[in-house]
């Protein structure tokens, strides 16, 4: 919006201050980041990110294993909980009866609001027994051939964690997700229903078409959520810095490994690589936002064509 | 029947206050055109909105010479006030907070005017933080090296041995109770990926008496969060093992040859019990208060020792004790002694900035290392040796506050 | 925007055979199936997740949780009250930094911004939700407890405001993006200025999303423990001041669970249910106090 009125252009500069707080301390928080990982970028370059030898003690520092861990959790979990989490923000928006609407909305908001140790531990002591005894001979069995599914099963591991992940991300996903599909005008789909179109048709052609842009930036919170998340990970992960393809084996990642080591750094290289490790994960958000972005972009100019159509 | 009634009511009144707060924290943010902190500070303390901008003052600018003179005044406030309370902060190590906790709420009765707040955010974080003065006291399980001593902004620190402790090695072999006899070659060989099954014979022809339950895959675990209990443990596998010392090496954080990492001692305990021929190791108090069996590890002088609170006490004996107290106690040859245990320490500043919160610090030390000792057995910690504490009183009598000592 | 009149139009003519109808009948069934599944696969596990720490947590709810201080494992009166207090003065301060400033910012995106602005602006915040709370906590401790040389709940509050200020930005910006644009052109032709047009009528329909997302993020503040390690640190005492170390629920729920004492375990457990019922009070009051602002404009 445009205007030339004093008052109105006070609210946007306003505004925009605002807004620019958000720059800046972003901007703040990844100069701070380059600043503190410059010991060990200067002495590894590359080598730290095609490393995989991660060794405290002889100082020496690989962080492939962790890049690995988090890429692979993360997208597992989303791919679990980016489905299921919209299928249920369908309903509560679109399908649910009024009843059960009010209270399944509140309960998915207060699942937010867990603490993500509460999840760890969770984790821990019940699903990963439970993975244990039941759902692992069953993969096993079933999804062997894949690959991904191969090699003892202690409990905790790279599954475990995806599992976690997935739950965490989920009231996320469907919260929001619920609310942009609640906030597509009504008339589209009364219109459509008055001209005899079913109720799935009326989602797919009149609701999801115009919410898709808020549902993808749904799916993005989540990813975000679940690549930084720390300590419910942690707890559950195994921490092995190894890259397997089995999905059954520990794993590690960046987030965690920052958690782990860094109370404990006390050399200022074991600090320097642990900041590393923080400044490529805002790397590979940065990666990932910027597809997903895309993405959105395209979606939205398919969107315009249609619309012109 | 009608006190639960009553307690119930009680509890609902409780959440409808909790509840109440909360509204009006809420719609004070709601309204964020009125940016008002009143609501924040009200639901604390009214005095506190005075006191600690006094005491922190003379904190942050606790450089160099004013300090000496501003600090008074900001007791005065503090005590006229609030009618008690200087808060004291520390951080660091996680092993000795039951004990440090008990000893503020023992302390309390002996000294109301000072309040204890101990964090514990990890030996490394504690010594961190000490070296930057954002604590008053930190708190390590690990002496500092002469490197990290030298990045102490506030000049000499001093190491304050409170306490020592006992790592000892649980196993999940259904079955089994305590007392699998092991010794430090073969808990290395474990962890090394050398041994990696129950029926190894460098197991068996030690436990011929536990042989029925020892099959099976050992389900190695080890911390994976830095911590001093993993500096302990692998200071031990380094003193007795050549091929860890070069493989491995010792350290808060290392890297593992083999088995899966756990957060924290209750995420080893967790794994090893969850786990049939799981392995691992915590501190002393964790093993007993969750009843997890423990071997009993062979000593220095070749006997294998249950880890009691004797045989942790006994493996700082015959040590040469250093001037600055800095000392590693494990794999001690005295007879009885247990071989993986350590000291945990309290570090200060020598020159202590603030002369009141110096002294409110000596003192509590000086009663923590007499008459809080006795307190330590009941919490599986050993308490220090006559010899060590006669140490620890010349420390404390050292501390300078303003050229004065701080302990009266 | 388009978005009003983009829909595919609906299938086919209205002219079709019944076996047309059939398969769409079919369809309709088995997606509208899926979904039903898919809010299964979303609320059991969930559910199991909250009854299980109702469970564990109830058992050892006791009055002394809430009026007493933490103290030795030995000591069975001891309780979290210093924590329920500090957490909930964390969240203030994190409130009231980041929900101006993300209204603010969600207010830029949706109203003002040009595409180069906002498209930086967007992948800032973006960024910032993915960066691991431990790391913010970090940043903020260089930045303002080593040059106070304190831990205090100023720079928690902080901490938990950058974890917040993302999340708020970005539901701000999504719900008045969804507000149609004839509201705002309809306020406007009327005279109204754009400051009152977004703020007297757009604002307040995209309200109710918004809120959800404040309390998204101030639920996730309440239950982050990473970012106020080395910010709020924690306190064994009641609060002593803004300026000094504060306790958080969070904070102690993390020692707790750590613990070799059942005491403690069973009072982190206890913290832990008390933490989600602090998010659910919050949640229903928030949802009242949305519905009763909304009949008052109506």
């Amino acid at each position: 919006m445009r205007t030339t009125r004093l008052s109105d252009r006070a609210f946007a500069l306003a505004a925009l201050l605002l807004a620019g707080v958000v720059l800046f301390v972003t901007a703040a928080i990844l100069l701070g980041i380059v600043d503190g990982s410059q010991p060990t970028i200067g002495s590894f370059g590359f080598a730290f990110i095609t490393g995989q030898n991660w060794d405290p003690v002889q100082e020496e520092y690989g962080a492939l294993p962790f890049i690995y861990g988090t890429l692979v959790t993360s997208f597992s979990a989303l791919l679990m909980a980016g489905l299921a989490g919209v299928g249920a923000a369908i309903f509560l928006a679109e399908i649910a009866p009024g009843k059960v609407r009010t209270p399944l909305s509140f309960m998915v908001e207060l699942l937010a609001g867990i603490p993500s140790i509460v999840y760890g531990i969770w984790g821990l002591f019940v699903l990963a027994p439970l993975l244990r005894e039941d759902v692992v001979p069953f993969l096993k069995g079933t999804l062997g051939w894949t690959g991904l599914f191969q090699g003892p099963f202690y409990g905790p591991s790279v599954l475990t964690a995806s599992v976690v992940l997935a739950l965490m991300v989920l009231p996320i996903v469907t919260a929001v997700s619920r609310d942009v599909l609640l906030a597509v005008p009504a008339n589209q789909r009364e219109a459509m229903l008055g001209l005899g179109a079913t109720r799935w048709e009326v989602i797919r052609s009149a609701v999801l078409p115009y919410a898709r842009s808020g549902i993808l930036g749904a799916l993005i919170l989540g990813l975000g959520r679940a690549v930084g998340e720390t300590m419910a990970v942690t707890m559950v992960i195994g921490n092995r810095s190894e890259i397997t393809a089995s999905l059954l084996k520990p794993g590690n990642t960046m987030a965690s490994v920052i958690a782990n080591e860094f109370a404990e750094a006390t050399t200022p290289f074991h600090q320097s690589a642990l900041i590393e490790v923080g400044l490529l994960l805002f790397v590979i958000t940065l990666i990932t936002n910027m597809i997903a972005r895309a993405l959105v972009w395209r979606a939205g100019r398919g969107l315009e064509t249609a619309g012109r159509a | 029947m009608l006190t639960q009634e009553e307690d119930n009511k009680m509890r609902f009144r409780m959440i409808g206050a909790v509840g109440l707060v909360a509204t009006v924290l809420l719609s004070a943010c709601g309204e964020a055109a009125t940016p008002t902190t009143a609501p924040v500070a009200t639901a604390t303390t009214s005095a506190a909105s005075t006191a600690p901008t006094a005491t922190t003052g003379s904190a942050a600018g606790g450089t160099a010479t004013a300090p000496v003179a501003a600090a008074p005044t900001a007791t005065t406030i503090v005590v006229g006030n609030a009618g008690a309370s200087l808060l004291i902060n520390g951080a660091g190590a996680t092993f000795p907070v039951p004990i440090y906790t008990k000893w503020f709420a023992e302390y309390s009765n002996v000294d109301k005017d000072v309040r204890f707040n101990y964090q514990p955010i990890g030996s490394g974080a504690g010594i961190q933080q000490i070296q930057n003065q954002t604590v008053d006291f930190g708190g390590s399980d690990a002496p500092m090296t002469d490197a990290q001593l030298q990045q102490a902004k506030g000049g000499e620190l001093f190491h304050i041995p409170t306490v020592s402790g006992a790592v000892v090695a649980i196993y999940n072999l259904p079955g089994a109770s305590k007392g699998l006899k092991l010794d430090g070659e073969t808990l290395a060989n474990i962890y090394l990926g050398n041994i990696t099954t129950w029926d190894d014979p460098a197991i068996v022809s030690q436990n011929s008496d536990m042989a029925a339950y020892l099959k099976g895959d050992i389900a190695v675990t080890e911390r994976s969060d830095g911590s001093g209990t993993t500096n302990i443990f692998t200071s031990y596998l380094s003193a007795v093992s050549p091929e860890w010392k070069s493989s491995v090496g010792s350290g808060t954080a290392v890297k593992w040859p083999v088995g899966l990492g756990a957060r924290g001692n209750a995420g080893v305990a967790g794994l090893v019990q969850q786990t049939p021929g799981g392995f691992g190791y915590v501190e002393l108090a964790y093993a007993k208060q969750n009843n997890l069996p423990y071997a009993f590890m062979k000593n220095g002088a070749g006997e294998f020792t249950e880890p009691t609170i004797e045989a942790t006490a006994l493996a700082a004996e015959g040590v040469t004790i250093p001037d600055d107290l800095r000392v590693t106690i494990v794999n001690s040859s005295t007879a009885g002694s247990y071989p993986i245990a350590g000291f945990t320490y309290i570090l200060v500043y020598k020159m202590q900035m603030d002369p009141a919160k110096g002294t409110g610090l000596a003192n509590f030390l000086w009663w923590a290392t007499h008459d809080g000792e006795t307190l330590a057995k009941s919490l599986d910690y050993a308490p220090l040796s006559a010899d060590m504490t006669q140490r620890v009183e010349a420390k404390i009598q050292a501390l300078d506050c303003g050229g004065s000592p701080c302990y009266k | 925007m388009s978005g009003l009149m983009q829909a595919d139009a609906p299938p086919g003519t209205w002219q079709m055979s019944a076996r047309r109808l059939r398969s769409r009948r079919v369809t309709d069934r088995l997606m509208r199936g899926l979904i039903w599944l898919s809010i299964m696969l979303a609320v059991v596990p969930l559910l199991f997740i909250l009854g299980w720490i109702a469970l564990k947590g109830a058992g050892a709810i006791n009055l002394d949780l809430f009026t007493q201080l933490p103290g030795p494992p030995d000591d069975p009166h001891t309780g979290f009250a210093n924590g329920i207090v500090g957490t909930l003065i964390l969240v203030g301060i994190a409130s009231v930094i980041s929900v101006p400033v993300g209204i603010g910012a969600g207010i830029y995106l949706s109203e003002f911004g040009g595409s180069k602005t906002n498209i930086a602006i967007r992948f800032a915040t973006d960024v910032l939700v993915g960066v691991p709370s431990i790391t913010i906590g970090v940043f903020v401790y260089t930045l303002m407890v080593r040059p106070m040389g304190s831990f205090s709940a100023i720079a928690g509050g902080v901490a938990l405001s950058l974890v917040m200020i993302p999340l708020i930005v970005r539901s701000t910006e999504e719900m008045l993006k969804l507000v149609p644009q004839a509201i705002r052109e309809a306020a406007l032709a009327l005279g109204a200025p754009v400051w009152r047009t977004v703020l007297r009528y757009a604002l307040p329909m995209a309200l109710p999303g918004v809120i959800t997302g404040i309390l998204l993020a101030m639920a996730r503040a309440a239950g982050e423990t990473a970012p106020l390690l080395f910010t709020a640190l924690g306190n064994n005492q009641w609060s002593a001041g803004l300026d000094q170390p504060v306790a958080a629920l969070t904070l102690q729920v993390y020692f707790g669970a750590q613990s070799a004492y059942e005491v403690q375990k069973q009072q982190a457990w206890a913290g832990a249910l008390v933490l989600v019922a602090l998010v659910f009070i919050t949640s229903v009051l928030a949802r009242l106090a949305v519905r009763r602002a909304h009949a008052r404009t109506r």
